[in-house]
């Protein structure tokens, strides 16, 4: 029962994390009695259970996942989505808002949403054997209209929602727009004005760049201040 | 040519032409994540060599029927560029590239956890910059690099070097005057955890205890370089923490 990894370290693949009987969690693996990591990231001990949190890596769907997605092809009952993952997301004509009339094929749903639309989605279903479901009932889900959009690495996520959601509010509060961070990177800023988008989006990209340093969440805020600087927010 | 006496590929003191013994490694340099479009990439300066590895996936599967239902497929495309040897080298893929292609997938495989994204893709794509004998090695040692950057799943690193027989002399890492002229080429690829060999290919011969010999040296040099890509892995995402990494704020907070 021996700890090799401290928590928070950095890790490589095929890192000796622990010996003994410990849990192999999330991006570990067990060979021999012996936890190892197996993608890089910081080593985190939950009790008696290693995990790896990764810093990079494609974005797998997870069930009710919020996802901005563009929509890429029409299909006979539904919309073939990109949600930037490995595999291609299906949209169902039964899954939206829509009341489908009797005489409505392919055309009426190009109406709803075209090739290219930006669509706000939550994953229904998804377990690697099929390819995942999206639903667009619910508050707020659906087309896109307007907004920024800012792409990050899903890793980083969890560092724009922050704490408790600590630094989201801070960016929402700070820059005036309405931020929806994605599971799977896309976030999108709606604002008054583009300005405070182009600044928000400007943040966002400061904290994917800087998510391992300490105290961020003052310097974005003193960035954004600096930027708002002048600009009349309507 | 053989034994060309104007040609000593070891001199008096026992040292190699570029001044090494017989057992010591080229210079290696390494860098993680040097291209911002790939998901993750590596460079490598391995002696004279300089290749670039970059790592795109998992994706989806294109055309679809190569997609397998139990894992992802793994891909790869080893290149040297026209400029990477004295005389041009076409563009097109040899017969050479496209074998060492393989070999390279192949040692590889058994370090990538594939069965993680069924349906989907890893591609890698190695490119030659400059080539001086060694580059299926460098180029493995980059890609495993290249992989663990763009955030796959995988048992361990994999590491990659070769050894080989100038003059009547086991030696490792043989350059490309020592490839040309010596009497054996051993490349070897190493899971050094477990200790799997993953690549062995043989060019010339060599009698049994220098085949021993030979094996022993490559993998132990396997196990050096092993030590240097983890610390140019680390080295990467070191300088974006720094010390100034902050426990409360790192606390993951799932949405």
């Amino acid at each position: 029962m021996t700890l090799h990894a401290e928590r928070k370290q950095l890790v490589a693949p095929g890192e000796l994390l622990a010996e003994g009987p410990y849990f192999a969690g999330e991006n570990t693996y067990r060979e021999g009695g012996k936890i190892f990591a197996s993608r890089i990231g910081m080593a985190d001990v939950i009790g008696n259970k290693l995990i790896v949190v990764p810093i990079k890596g494609a974005y797998i769907p997870r069930i009710d996942d919020l996802v901005l997605g563009r929509v890429t092809d029409i299909g006979m009952s539904g919309w073939q989505v990109d949600i930037c993952a490995p595999y291609p997301a299906m949209l169902p004509m039964s899954e939206t808002p829509m009341r489908r009339d009797r005489e409505s094929g392919r055309r009426d749903l190009g109406s709803i949403h075209g090739v290219g639309d930006l669509v706000l989605a939550q994953v229904i279903a998804f377990d690697r054997t099929r390819d995942p479901l999206l639903t667009t009932k619910g508050r707020g889900l659906g087309k896109i209209t307007s907004g920024r959009v800012a792409r990050i690495s899903p890793a980083k996520i969890p560092r724009i929602i922050g704490k408790q959601g600590s630094m989201i509010t801070m960016l929402k509060k700070e820059t005036g727009t309405d931020i929806i961070a994605g599971q799977n990177g896309v976030i999108l800023a709606t604002g008054k004005n583009p300005d405070q988008e182009r600044i928000a989006a400007e943040a966002i990209y400061m904290i994917e760049r800087e998510a391992h340093t300490s105290g961020l969440t003052d310097r974005v805020k003193a960035m954004i201040q600096e930027r708002m600087k002048g600009k009349t927010i309507a | 040519m053989r034994n060309d006496p104007a040609v000593k590929l070891i001199d008096s003191k026992g040292l190699r032409v570029d001044g090494r013994r017989l057992d010591e490694l080229r210079p290696i340099k390494m860098e993680v994540g040097i291209l911002d479009k790939a998901n993750g990439s590596a460079y490598i300066e391995h002696g004279k060599n300089k290749i670039l590895a970059a790592v795109y996936g998992p994706r989806e599967a294109h055309p679809k029927h190569i997609a397998l239902a139990d894992r992802a497929v793994v891909r790869c495309r080893y290149h040297m560029a026209p400029f990477s040897v004295d005389e041009r080298k076409s563009p097109a893929p040899s017969r050479r590239e496209l074998e060492l292609s393989k070999v390279i997938r192949e040692s590889l495989e058994p370090a990538i956890m594939s069965e993680y994204f069924p349906r989907a893709t890893i591609d890698i794509f190695i490119e030659v910059l400059q080539a001086d004998a060694g580059t299926r090695c460098a180029g493995i040692t980059a890609a495993s690099l290249a992989l663990a950057d763009a955030g796959i799943p995988m048992r361990e690193l994999v590491a990659a070097c070769a050894a080989g027989k100038i003059e009547g002399k086991v030696i490792l890492d043989l350059s490309d005057i020592e490839d040309k002229k010596g009497e054996a080429d051993l490349p070897v690829a190493l899971l050094p955890k477990s200790n799997v060999i993953s690549l062995i290919q043989m060019d010339g011969s060599l009698s049994d205890e220098e085949f021993r010999q030979a094996l022993d040296l490559s993998t132990d040099a396997c196990r050096k370089i092993y030590e240097m890509q983890r610390e140019a892995l680390k080295l990467k995402y070191h300088i974006v923490r720094d010390g100034t990494e902050d426990k409360e704020e790192m606390a993951e907070v799932k949405a």
